[in-house]
């Protein structure tokens, strides 16, 4: 499959949402939907990346984000490298940057970032004369995530989800996760809200163009979506909230709280749970309610459409 | 006795609020005729230029001693006369801490072989633990103009009271950071809706705001004299004005990247903005030039902190604070009065005649039988900041290929000119 007809795409990396606009968005998703099948992604076009190396960089830990990508890159027939940072010369002191240097004399094509500093991969991606995709930076944005969030949301919404509307639950505060997906569902046109406690919300989120709300219930009234986020176990310790008890008394979410969100509501969320703390295993097992593997298919479909357009604009 | 006498020339000399035309005679390092002159001597042509007292920036960090890779005072003196810069107070934090009174003297004595005035803020507690107080009064009289607490606050109130009860024996001033630090560890920007969808820690602008409270009602309590280091919200200001109108003896400074950049500046993770206190809002901006107009604000600093490229290209969280502003603090003043966005009377008093006085040194005016220290600079002539010309050792400015308006020609002290624009 040529991946867009008619249309080019020309953006050299993957750092954020915003560096997207609509049609590049549509025309990822579709590309997206079309590796969704099994049959493709499995026996489809080995020669995309054939010849192009992709390196994993990893600086915090991972595993299904980076065994995504490199499964990912592997089905479009790239060499995959995984750098293993924690036990690499970044922890004799090696800066960013010169790790980039580093890694740019090795001439990869694509070049797969995490990194507990927001604007890290963008720093890089100054530095270096590959494709730069960002695989989490710090409190910053999650890109991939929220594009295949998106697809799954698309697939289990027949095409076309303008106008659902979603609520987004827990961490706001401390989630690259949420911000990248207020970004590409405001774009797609769904009526976004954040649920949480006030200690876990920016002050300032109300001006993202979404609704705030303290209150499962209010919060979830009407919901078609409800995507869960992860709450760090170290949270308890800040002061952000009280006990994992309290927390999922008041803004976990099992059968009770799903019940204020819409019948047929379904429920998202990125991994990994924390179960009995945001999530109950009910909801996360319940195959009519929880798209939460379908989000980890969806995760290496988004991410073949991702490494394939950018290797459109590699050639 | 050679003389000199600059001709035509818009004379600003805020202390006297003088504002004309006319002629500058020095001789014997002095002014000694001043206004509607007859010219005598050599002439310098000043048409359609304007001379101001040399400045005098209270806020300058140079990397000598221990960090001389970052800025000597050599380098440091070179970069402030091309700034129209004639006297600097120099800043504790360096390596070794100046907390003690043989350090004071070996800055000021390497400050005498230099063409400008160099002048000590000594440290207010050792090693700047914020703990354990210096030897304020011996400092004070080997010549320290005053005691700051170092880019971190003093966190315990009965320390800092301690410190402000001790120093009003001597009526020595003390600087502190208005920072709270339980608010502010950790965070490296401004907490709003920008730094929220950046993802960068962030501290609210209150932080600064409680800290000032406390010290100003410290100030109250002890009658020391406080002077308030970097504000830079339109909270603090608020604070201060009702502190000043209660007549607490507390001035407050602002650097002059606050009242030229906001937190969008920070863009795209520009570390070359990021500074300490963080750039904030554009209303906060508002807020500072207005304050700075009313005097609420004091004085004006550059706050002149290089740092090496290595340090600044690193991701936003990681990398160091600070920019360099010997050069740019009139340049960018003159900006600001170009685009009318502050008076250039009150932005030069707040630059002059106002750390004179608050520090107790010479100069900062323009009166006949005073040094002869002055800026002459045009008001209008425009120019691109290239970072890679700037005399300080290190380049990092925020400021880097931006369009200017006004810019030093000459800088004279004790009569002599010392700097010429090429």
């Amino acid at each position: 499959m040529t991946p867009f007809e008619g249309y080019e795409f020309t953006k050299r990396h993957c750092l954020d949402i915003s560096d997207f606009h609509r049609a590049d968005i549509e025309n990822l998703l579709a590309l997206g939907a079309h590796y969704s099948d099994i049959d493709v992604q499995k026996h489809g076009p080995r020669d995309v990346l054939a010849g192009k190396t992709l390196i994993n960089l990893f600086f915090e830990n991972s595993t299904r984000t980076e065994k995504s990508f490199e499964l990912a890159g592997r089905r479009l027939g790239a060499d995959v490298i995984s750098m293993q940072v924690a036990s690499s010369s970044v922890k004799k002191g090696e800066t960013l940057l010169d790790t980039a240097a580093t890694l740019n004399a090795m001439n990869p094509d694509l070049l797969v970032v995490r990194h507990g500093s927001s604007g890290a991969p963008s720093l890089l991606a100054q530095k270096v004369s590959c494709s730069v995709i960002n695989a989490g930076d710090g409190m910053h944005a999650h890109p991939t995530q929220a594009l295949l969030d998106a697809l799954t949301l698309r697939q289990a919404f027949d095409g076309d989800f303008s106008g659902i509307r979603i609520a987004i639950c827990g961490d706001i505060m401390h989630s690259r996760v949420a911000r990248s997906n207020v970004q590409l569902l405001n774009m797609l046109g769904a009526d976004v809200r954040l649920v949480g406690p006030p200690t876990l919300i920016p002050t300032d989120a109300d001006q993202w163009g979404v609704e705030v709300f303290h209150d499962m219930r209010a919060g979830l009234a009407g919901c078609d979506a409800i995507m869960m986020l992860r709450l760090q176990l170290e949270r308890m310790s800040g002061s952000f909230v009280p006990s994992k008890r309290e927390y999922f008394h008041y803004y976990g979410l099992n059968r009770e709280k799903l019940g204020y969100a819409k019948d047929g509501a379904v429920v998202l969320h990125p991994g990994p749970m924390n179960r009995g703390v945001e999530i109950s295993s009910g909801i996360a097992d319940d195959p009519d309610v929880s798209l939460i593997t379908n989000q980890v298919a969806a995760g290496v479909a988004m991410r073949m459409a991702v490494l394939h357009a950018l290797a459109e604009g590699i050639r | 006795m050679s003389t000199l006498t600059i001709t035509d020339i818009r004379i600003m000399d805020p202390a006297s609020g003088r504002d004309e035309v006319g002629n500058i005679v020095i001789e014997g390092g002095l002014i000694v005729a001043i206004g509607d002159v007859p010219v005598r001597g050599d002439v310098m042509d000043g048409y359609r230029l304007t001379c101001a007292p040399g400045l005098i920036d209270a806020r300058v960090k140079a990397g000598e001693p221990g960090q001389e890779n970052l800025e000597t005072l050599a380098s440091a003196s070179r970069a402030a006369l091309a700034g129209g810069v004639t006297q600097i107070v120099v800043q504790p934090q360096t390596v070794p801490i100046i907390d003690d009174l043989s350090l004071v003297d070996f800055i000021l004595r390497k400050g005498d072989a230099l063409p400008i005035d160099v002048h000590v803020a000594g440290a207010l507690t050792k090693g700047l633990d914020g703990k354990t107080m210096t030897e304020i009064g011996l400092m004070s009289d080997a010549g320290a103009v005053f005691f700051a607490s170092g880019p971190e606050p003093i966190e315990n109130a009965q320390i800092m009271r301690r410190l402000m009860a001790y120093a009003a024996t001597f009526n020595a001033l003390i600087s502190n950071s208005p920072v709270t630090p339980a608010l502010s560890r950790g965070t490296c920007a401004h907490e709003s809706d920008v730094s929220a969808r950046l993802g960068l820690p962030s501290a609210p602008a209150i932080s600064e705001r409680i800290m000032a409270e406390r010290d100003m009602a410290l100030a109250e309590l002890t009658g020391g004299r406080l002077l308030l280091d970097l504000i830079s919200s339109a909270e603090t200001v608020d604070s201060l004005r009702r502190a000043k109108q209660r007549d607490i003896d507390v001035s407050a400074s602002v650097s002059i990247n606050h009242l030229a950049l906001n937190e969008l500046d920070i863009g795209d993770y520009r570390t070359f903005a990021k500074l300490d206190p963080p750039l904030r809002e554009e209303r906060d901006r508002q807020a500072l030039l207005r304050a700075v107009e009313d005097g609420t604000i004091d004085i004006i600093v550059s706050d002149h902190d290089p740092q090496s490229a290595g340090r600044k290209r690193l991701p936003f969280a990681e990398a160091a604070n600070g920019a360099v502003g010997l050069e740019l603090m009139l340049p960018v003043g003159l900006k600001l009065a170009a685009d009318e966005e502050i008076d250039l009377m009150a932005y030069l008093r707040a630059v002059t005649v106002a750390p004179a006085d608050l520090l107790g040194l010479q100069g900062g005016r323009l009166i006949e039988g005073g040094p002869a220290d002055l800026v002459i600079f045009s008001e209008t002539e425009p120019w691109v900041l290239d970072s890679e010309k700037l005399l300080s050792r290190s380049k990092n400015t925020p400021f880097d290929d931006r369009r200017m308006t006004g810019r030093v020609r000459h800088t004279i002290k004790g009569g002599q000119i010392v700097y010429s624009a090429r």
